[in-house]
């Protein structure tokens, strides 16, 4: 049987088949997947879902995946939670975050297009995958390749920091430095695409890495009882990940598995990175390029490849885009691990301090139902808010020690106590 | 001045193979056409239908982006080199 799914080149709509590739040679266009729905209807009923375990498997055929692929490991199913005490704080009603801060492997919603991009490197019989990346990524693919038995090659800016270095290394992954920063890397990424025949995962297989990415947006909806959200926030990056939710809820809608409503997206950036929301709000169709500067270096990219997309779902869609500084960037971390008890790293500070601010700006209304989306674990960046906790002073392992300590931290609880 | 456009593989077909072009230009912007003028069929690959550079083509002088260098309208010295590279990779 032949495959249900192709690329297309997202401008000319020129059909280039299943190799990997990333870009229309006609028109340097982005290619992505674009599926036979028609087939797909007949192929898989929501109901089949039941008996499939929680996890992204579970929406194989919207997947580009060879015909009886096996999975690997279970990737995704995350929690989406319904946060309550921060609705309370924030005055609003349904609010939820999805929680890929654990997902599995490697701790991050990177894990979900690593699946589905290393299936596209063993289809195409890469044995050698790589990557440009600062952390997420790599540490994601690192995992995988590992688990596979396939060889990993990460390509990284030469001044990152040494636990970054440590979370990818120790998979046994190589890891190449590079004298410039993030662009400059992904930059000679596309060369080395060009020139050696190696599964790249965000560069010559991006188009079935970004695939990966519509899993979020799937469970979302299966896990809101099949429904759609009103509003999404989102962090943008590359830009990728917010298109590929809008496409999981069309391609729902496509299926007749949810009703059909009117979503808005909204998109996240640090200000210290915010080439897309800076278009948006200044009512551009076209970013500016930016040199980041910001603690959300997992957000840190100032030439989005998909912020042209972005930028039209965000305003075709009735939404917004906004950006938070890095000082906001660490209240809002605190914030959800003192109201959510969850640990989010840098880039989940960005959505969630965005999410406060669209809602005090009045873009999203207290009474719709609004996901945030935690795309990783807080534990991968605590240099970004050890500051924000210096270590305390010792005490004596002696009671006299501890109810001294005690009034000097609390003077009227102790009062109370005596 | 003489300066090389590096070819990705993608256009070397409208380039008759070749992986790079010398061309004698002051701009990046006259170094494009002077590009486009000896392979006419390279032409709509670079620009669009309103002459801007194709929104997913970025262009490198030497190690920059051109948006940082005031756009194609950056001069250009003897023996620079400028990158044409489609705009694909990111997610880190």
């Amino acid at each position: 049987m032949s495959d249900l799914y192709e690329l297309r080149c997202k401008e000319c709509g020129k059909a280039w088949g299943n190799s990997p590739r990333s870009f229309c040679e006609d028109c340097f266009s982005p290619l992505e997947v674009s599926f036979d729905y028609d087939s797909l209807k007949k192929t898989v009923r929501r109901e089949d879902l039941a008996a499939r375990a929680f996890n992204m498997w579970r929406y194989a055929e919207f997947l580009p995946l060879p015909e009886g692929h096996a999975a690997k490991s279970a990737v995704g199913g995350t929690p989406l939670v319904a946060a309550r005490k921060l609705a309370n704080h924030w005055g609003v009603k349904n609010l939820f975050f999805k929680n890929d801060a654990v997902c599995f492997p490697s701790l991050s919603f990177k894990d979900r297009v690593v699946a589905t991009a290393l299936v596209a490197a063993r289809r195409f019989g890469f044995q050698t995958v790589g990557c440009s990346s600062t952390g997420n990524l790599a540490n994601a693919l690192a995992a995988q390749a590992a688990q596979q038995g396939l060889d990993a090659c990460v390509f990284i800016p030469a001044d990152l920091e040494t636990a970054k270095v440590l979370n990818t290394a120790v998979y046994g992954a190589r890891i190449v430095r590079i004298n410039g920063n993030y662009d400059h890397v992904n930059r000679l990424c596309a060369q080395i695409a060009d020139r050696f025949q190696w599964g790249l995962v965000n560069v010559n297989l991006r188009p079935y890495y970004s695939e990966g990415s519509k899993t979020h947006g799937f469970e979302i909806a299966e896990q809101l009882g099949w429904r759609l959200p009103d509003n999404v926030v989102v962090p943008m990056a590359g830009g990728s990940l917010i298109g590929k939710i809008a496409k999981a809820f069309r391609e729902l809608v496509t299926l007749g598995w949810v009703e059909e409503k009117p979503v808005k997206y909204f998109g996240a950036q640090a200000t210290g990175c915010s080439p897309i929301s800076s278009a948006v709000k200044r009512g551009l169709t076209r970013f500016e390029p930016q040199k980041p500067d910001t603690i959300a270096r997992s957000l840190a990219i100032g030439n989005p490849a998909d912020g042209p997309y972005a930028i039209k779902l965000i305003r075709e869609s009735g939404g917004w885009a906004e950006d938070v500084s890095d000082p906001e960037i660490v209240a809002a971390i605190k914030l959800f691990a003192e109201t959510e008890g969850v640990f989010t790293e840098t880039a989940g500070g960005v959505t969630a301090g965005v999410a406060q601010k669209l809602i005090a700006e009045g873009r999203i209304h207290p009474d719709e139902t609004t996901v945030v989306c935690i795309t990783g674990n807080g534990l991968k960046t605590t240099d970004a808010i050890a500051a924000e906790f210096p270590v305390t002073e010792a005490i004596a392992p002696r009671l006299d020690a501890f109810e001294a300590y005690l009034e000097a931290q609390l003077p009227v609880s102790a009062a109370a106590r005596a | 001045m003489p300066v090389t456009i590096e070819i990705p593989t993608a256009f070397r077909r409208f380039t008759g193979g070749a992986p790079r072009v010398d061309c004698s230009a002051h701009t990046i912007a006259e170094a494009l056409t002077e590009l486009t003028t000896r392979f006419p069929d390279l032409s709509r690959h670079v620009r669009d239908d309103s002459g801007q550079i194709r929104q997913f083509l970025n262009v490198y002088l030497n190690e920059e982006d051109i948006r940082f260098l005031g756009g194609e309208s950056c001069s250009v010295k003897e023996g620079d080199r400028v990158l044409l590279v489609p705009s694909i990779a990111g997610g880190r």
